[in-house]
């Protein structure tokens, strides 16, 4: 059974985040809303491991 | 007579009437620099060392008060033993390693530098800029004493300049009333607000952030002191500010930086009872402290199109401006002295064509876009400009103590390193298979301890040929510039084989004067070796 991976895995993180804000540039909070849903649902479907998608559920939801 | 804009610290160059205000001709000089600050300093310093008469003109007569810029980091310290002032710096300086992140009142990680071993000089000290300063200015008196032809003269404010393409003529304004200096090559030095920057017309554009960052530098009294260590807050629970900085500098100071928002009052904010109240709030109001430096800053990154224009070059804060996150300013300042010093010496002795000097501009840019883009980004995420960047930082920082995928994202200013100039127009060939990647062709010099002594005592100031293992003539003349051998071996110093060799047996590294590879080989080929020379000086 695979184990959600919390470890550092994007190997440059800053141009990863200046590209995911990129997408979200000029876009009404509804708009961002529902790219952040679409995209939630497109690497959830690329994980696909239904324990690995709990562990990531359980940890998004703490707090 | 003209008023000063700024207190002093130090009136270390009081204005003395020069001979040249009596002549009636204006005097012609090889180089002039305007601004009398580190960068300026700096710059004086590497074309004094290397005999070319240089003329510093400054406004003032000595060293601002504030501590302003205070992070120094490892490139500068290099570039400052160059110029003979780096151990002065890394003695009175703070070195820390350890970083603290937190998010309201949680601690959400903590990061240490974890400095590599054997360098000459750590990857960070703290020091106040006035100290800077002075040492560079110490440095600037001692070759002065030693015959260097620099000259530096207080009060002299320059009103007016006439590009005349081969060269410049500047009105000077002293206490004495108004003279011409004319300069073959003019380095303006005049910081981030440059008057000669306005007079000439060129542009200075980029982003403004609408944001600003109440500094308070505080002295402790009684018995608590903090840690030295970097501690960053995000939307501390204290309420006097988005974010807060504190970190430690020297004669137990501490900087402590407010995120105070953008529609502030100056005035009504600086007041010692307003400062205090943020100070209380954040420190608890038990702790005594005496109030060594406000200031208020907002922040910009910019840039010129160019830092040259025909006969006139910009450097530091002029040519470039980036926010303070990641202390890219004074630092990137003194990689533009570095760059342009031994380029400007070699034209200016005829030894390379006027079009080296294009590559000041190319390169420094270069270095400048690199730190306009990581400032911009510690920017953006600690001032978020949207809602959505908002809601993904606070993400961010919630997840970062729970996850440690998170950390990484944490950008609380990414700290300045020095750029690469890779694929740029001096680099030479990169002919060494399994050379290690940090130091491929257009990366400044990795230190490593040889035999004892530092690399980077051994290098530096003209071209030089480092031979590992490898044989080579001592010395050897490229139409006019001599290029001179430095022989080490990998046998006992590890660093040095694992930073300069990788998977290689044997290496040559063609290293320029301000410490860049400028091309590497397996071995001594002299052909390659002259070719080479002549990409790195523009001749080819």
């Amino acid at each position: 059974m695979s184990k959600l991976n919390v470890a550092p895995n994007i190997a440059k993180p800053d141009d990863f985040y200046a590209r995911l804000l990129a997408v979200h540039e000029g876009r009404s909070k509804e708009e961002s809303d529902a790219i952040n849903a679409r995209l939630v649902l497109i690497l959830s479907n690329h994980i696909g491991d239904a324990a690995v998608l709990d562990e990531a559920l359980a940890l998004a939801a703490d707090g | 007579m003209f008023a000063d804009r700024y207190a002093l610290a130090h009136k270390v160059y009081p204005y003395e009437k020069s001979p040249d205000q009596d002549r009636a001709e204006a005097v012609r000089h090889p180089v002039v620099i305007v601004g009398g600050g580190p960068i300026g300093v700096a710059t004086a310093l590497d074309l004094g060392q290397q005999g070319i008469p240089v003329l510093v003109l400054d406004d003032h007569e000595g060293i601002g008060t504030g501590s302003r810029a205070i992070c120094f980091a490892k490139r500068c310290l290099e570039i400052a033993d160059r110029y003979g002032c780096g151990e002065r710096m890394l003695e009175k300086g703070v070195v820390w390693n350890l970083g603290k992140v937190f998010h309201r009142d949680d601690k959400i990680f903590e990061f240490n530098l974890l400095p590599e071993e054997g360098h000459k000089y750590p990857a960070f000290i703290n020091l106040q800029q006035p100290y800077v300063e002075q040492y560079l200015i110490e440095r600037l008196r001692t070759l002065q004493a030693e015959g260097a032809p620099i000259q530096l003269r207080g009060k002299n404010r320059v009103d007016a300049v006439e590009d005349k393409g081969d060269h410049v003529v500047l009105d000077v304004m002293t206490p004495d009333g108004p003279y011409k200096v004319e300069a073959d090559w003019l380095v303006a030095c005049d910081g981030a607000s440059s008057p000669l920057r306005g007079m000439l017309g060129e542009e200075f554009t980029g982003k403004v952030f609408q944001d600003s960052f109440l500094i308070a530098d505080i002295r402790m009294k009684g018995d608590l002191q903090f840690p030295t260590e970097r501690w960053f807050w995000f939307e501390p629970s204290h309420g006097e500010g988005a974010s807060t900085l504190l970190h430690k500098q020297p004669d137990d100071t501490w900087r402590v930086d407010f995120q105070i928002g953008w529609d502030v009052d100056r005035k009504e904010e600086l007041k010692e009872e307003n400062v205090r109240r943020r100070l209380d709030a954040f420190l608890g109001p038990e702790v005594e402290y005496d109030m060594v430096w406000t200031s208020i800053y907002t922040f910009q990154c910019k840039r010129m199109e160019s830092f040259r224009r025909g006969h006139i070059f910009f450097a530091g804060d002029a040519a470039h401006q980036v926010s303070p996150f990641g202390a890219r300013g004074a630092n990137s300042g003194m990689q533009d002295a570095d760059n342009l010093g031994w380029k400007l010496g070699l034209v200016i002795r005829g030894k390379a064509p006027e079009t080296l000097l294009d590559t000041y501009s190319e390169e420094r840019i270069y270095g400048a876009d690199e730190n306009i883009l990581n400032s911009t980004r510690s920017t953006d995420f600690i001032t978020p400009k949207s809602e959505i960047s908002k809601i993904f930082r606070n993400a961010v920082l919630h997840l970062a103590g729970r996850a440690e995928f998170a950390r990484p994202l944490v950008n609380s200013g990414r700290l300045s390193v020095p750029c690469v100039y890779d694929g740029l127009s001096l680099n030479g060939p990169d002919g060494l298979p399994g050379g290690p990647e940090r130091t491929r062709v257009g990366a400044p010099m990795v230190d490593a301890p040889v035999g004892g002594k530092w690399l980077l005592e051994m290098l530096g100031g003209s071209f030089q040929l480092l031979t590992i293992d490898a044989e080579a003539p001592e010395t050897l003349d490229v139409d006019g510039i001599g290029v001179t051998r430095v022989a080490v071996s990998a046998a006992g110093n590890p660093e040095l084989a694992q930073r300069y060799l990788g998977d290689a047996r044997s290496a040559v590294y063609l290293m320029r004067p301000d410490q860049h590879v400028a091309a590497r080989w397996e071995s001594y080929d002299e052909a390659a070796l002259r070719s080479a020379v002549n990409i790195a000086t523009g001749r080819a």
